[in-house]
């Protein structure tokens, strides 16, 4: 028996508002042919909860394109505990995995008892009992699944994870812009900052608690870091000119940007503490979007010093910088994934500008996206997935792709548009 | 680094709002603040006051040398905006008495300052767009200086492409978000 209290970051954050507006529902627009069928019970006991734990679970699982849950209406049975399983009604279903559970109120929260079963080896792989405060459900849920998913993948889970997005209005002077952060599935949303001018490149601190992004409230882009638990700021940088594209080191204590006060936008790297600045490049072209490699050896960056924008590789230790993407004459915006084996980028095809995964080794760059608009791949830290910004119809929402490109979704807003996701670093 | 402000005749107000202080949850473009003072409140995204970024002013290109006659009496050239090609910094030449008339203006309002606001359509990622949107205002602040308008008279703006003037993924809807808008 493990009682689990999530994150004291999700707590905090939950203490902020009844804001929760703008929460982006989940299509799935491609589900992957190699998905491996499970099925999760709906919990005993559980009818009257605000959310249903089992269904939270299986969108979970389904998002993920690393499974493909069984509908609740063919199931022959419903067990809640594994001693219940009749393992030969999963087996002539061709489930794989089951999920069952039971759930119960405890004071002024929630107890939640499951347990995860192999069904062909007909045995209990995992068991535990998760209490949960009131507003932590979801959370609890996001919990399990992830407990779940590295259960049979043998990969961490990211279900307990957030994302940052910047969702906007309106045209020309009369826009808002607002800065939100949410559960990783687009739900419990809360406004982190909300402004008539622009906000964008959300970044998050390697420890989950701040953002650093860009704000054009004085009417002058600035780099601003926010804490998220106590909502105080402060701003990094207001030169003028560009201040731009925000990149926290892998240790926290540095930042990477593109400032335009010395002509061209060059990168630059500030101590946060210090406020000193080291400038990383030197050239008459635009340098911008950096992004630091997970050992924080070197920084990625998009350059046009070629032409057109490709991405480059700084190295720390020789000063080097050498240019890495040759596929087409656009290649921006790129990620590490995190075992710094693959970027991720924006790449322009004759079909628009799509996500795509370059692996470092063979060069080979493959397009995952489908449509024309793309921007903003952010990965989620454990690489299984990577979230960006698209168009459908004439609105802005966000999609996510598997990183093999196998399975879709998208996170369709109820109004305006919404880009700029940011996904969070683990947070438990 | 502390910047100087130009006069500006839109946007004064920030509604900038951290959460904790922000609990009535206006989400609605908009918010109350900006129509008392501009009148541009309300409406389909088409403010009219101020600085001729709106839809309305697109379609006015032909305003380039009438614009002349404006600075007789002194008053700030009337044609605000100038557009720029696809991928392209270059001062397109129908917009160049444009720019001569600001120029002139300038150089004769010593005390006057402008804000170069450049401008990108919504192709390509937001913040290479922030420079390319510099890069146009750059081309502009140029001009304006061979010209010879002081720079302490002349700020440069990127937006990239986060304030489109009109919205759509088509050639015009592009074509009308590429520009750079003089804003005093």
């Amino acid at each position: 028996m493990k009682a689990l209290i999530t994150s004291s970051l999700i707590a905090m954050l939950l203490m902020f508002s009844g804001l929760a507006q703008a929460n982006l529902t989940i299509e799935i627009t491609r589900g992957s042919d190699r998905a491996t069928p499970v099925a999760v019970v709906p919990f005993a006991g559980g009818d009257d909860f605000p959310e249903d734990v089992a269904q939270v679970i299986h969108d979970n699982l389904e998002r993920s394109g690393y499974f493909d849950p069984l509908p609740r209406r063919q199931m022959l049975d419903r067990p809640s505990e594994s001693d219940e399983v009749r393992y030969g009604n999963w087996r002539s279903l061709d489930v794989r995995y089951l999920v069952v559970g039971r759930a119960s109120r405890e004071g002024n929260g929630y107890r939640l008892r499951y347990e995860l079963m192999d069904v062909s080896g007909e045995r209990r792989m995992l068991g535990e009992v998760v209490t949960a405060d009131q507003n932590e459900l979801r959370g609890a849920a996001h919990y399990i699944s992830d407990q779940i998913f590295e259960a049979i993948t043998g990969i961490r889970g990211a279900f307990a994870t957030r994302i940052a997005y910047v969702a906007a209005q309106g045209v020309g002077d009369n826009m808002q812009f607002t800065l939100y952060v949410a559960d990783a599935d687009g739900r419990n949303s809360q406004q982190v900052l909300s402004s008539r001018e622009p906000i964008l490149s959300p970044a998050w601190s390697p420890d989950g608690r701040r953002l650093a992004y860009v704000s054009f409230e004085t009417e002058r882009p600035a780099i601003y870091i926010q804490d998220l638990n106590s909502g105080q700021r402060v701003r990094a940088t207001s030169f003028e000119g560009i201040n731009g594209a925000p990149a926290w080191s892998p240790d926290g204590r540095r930042l990477a940007m593109s400032l335009s006060k010395d002509g061209q936008p060059e990168i630059y790297v500030m101590d946060i503490a210090s406020r000193s600045f080291d400038r990383i490049t030197n050239s008459s072209s635009i340098d911008t979007e950096p992004a630091w490699s997970p050992d924080g050896r070197s920084l990625l960056f998009t350059s046009d010093r070629s032409g057109g924008p490709q991405l480059y590789r700084h190295d720390f230790a020789s000063g080097e910088q050498q240019r890495l993407t040759f596929t087409g004459n656009y290649n921006a915006r790129g990620r590490f994934s995190p075992d710094g084996e693959a970027i991720f980028l924006i790449h322009r095809s004759s079909n628009g500008f799509q996500v795509a995964r370059q692996d470092l080794d063979s060069g080979r760059l493959v397009v995952l996206s489908d449509s024309r608009f793309d921007e903003s791949p952010s990965v989620a830290p454990n690489g299984t997935m990577v979230i960006f910004a698209t168009q459908q119809g004439n609105n802005g929402v966000l999609g996510a792709v598997t990183a093999d490109g196998r399975a879709s979704f998208r996170l369709p807003s109820a109004s305006g548009d919404v880009r700029e996701p940011a996904w969070s670093p683990f947070l438990n | 680094m502390q910047l100087k402000r130009g006069l500006k005749p839109y946007a004064r107000t920030l509604a900038v709002a951290l959460s904790l202080a922000f609990v009535a949850g206006c989400s609605s473009g908009g918010g109350t603040q900006d129509g008392s003072m501009d009148g541009t409140r309300g409406g389909a995204g088409n403010g009219v006051a101020g600085s001729g970024v709106s839809g309305s002013q697109v379609g006015g290109t032909g305003f380039g040398s009438g614009a002349a006659g404006q600075e007789a009496d002194g008053r700030i050239p009337q044609q605000r905006t100038i557009y720029f090609e696809f991928d392209s910094d270059r001062i397109r030449s129908e917009f160049e008495p444009v720019l001569a008339s600001h120029a002139r203006y300038l150089r004769e309002n010593g005390n006057s300052r402008v804000v170069l606001q450049g401008h990108t359509d919504e192709r390509g990622t937001r913040e290479y767009n922030m420079a390319l949107g510099e890069r146009r205002a750059r081309s502009v602040e140029r001009f304006l200086s061979v010209q010879g308008v002081s720079p302490s008279q002349v700020e440069v703006v990127s937006y990239g492409e986060e304030r489109p003037a009109a919205r759509g993924q088509n050639e015009e809807t592009y074509a009308q978000n590429r520009r750079v808008v003089f804003a005093y």
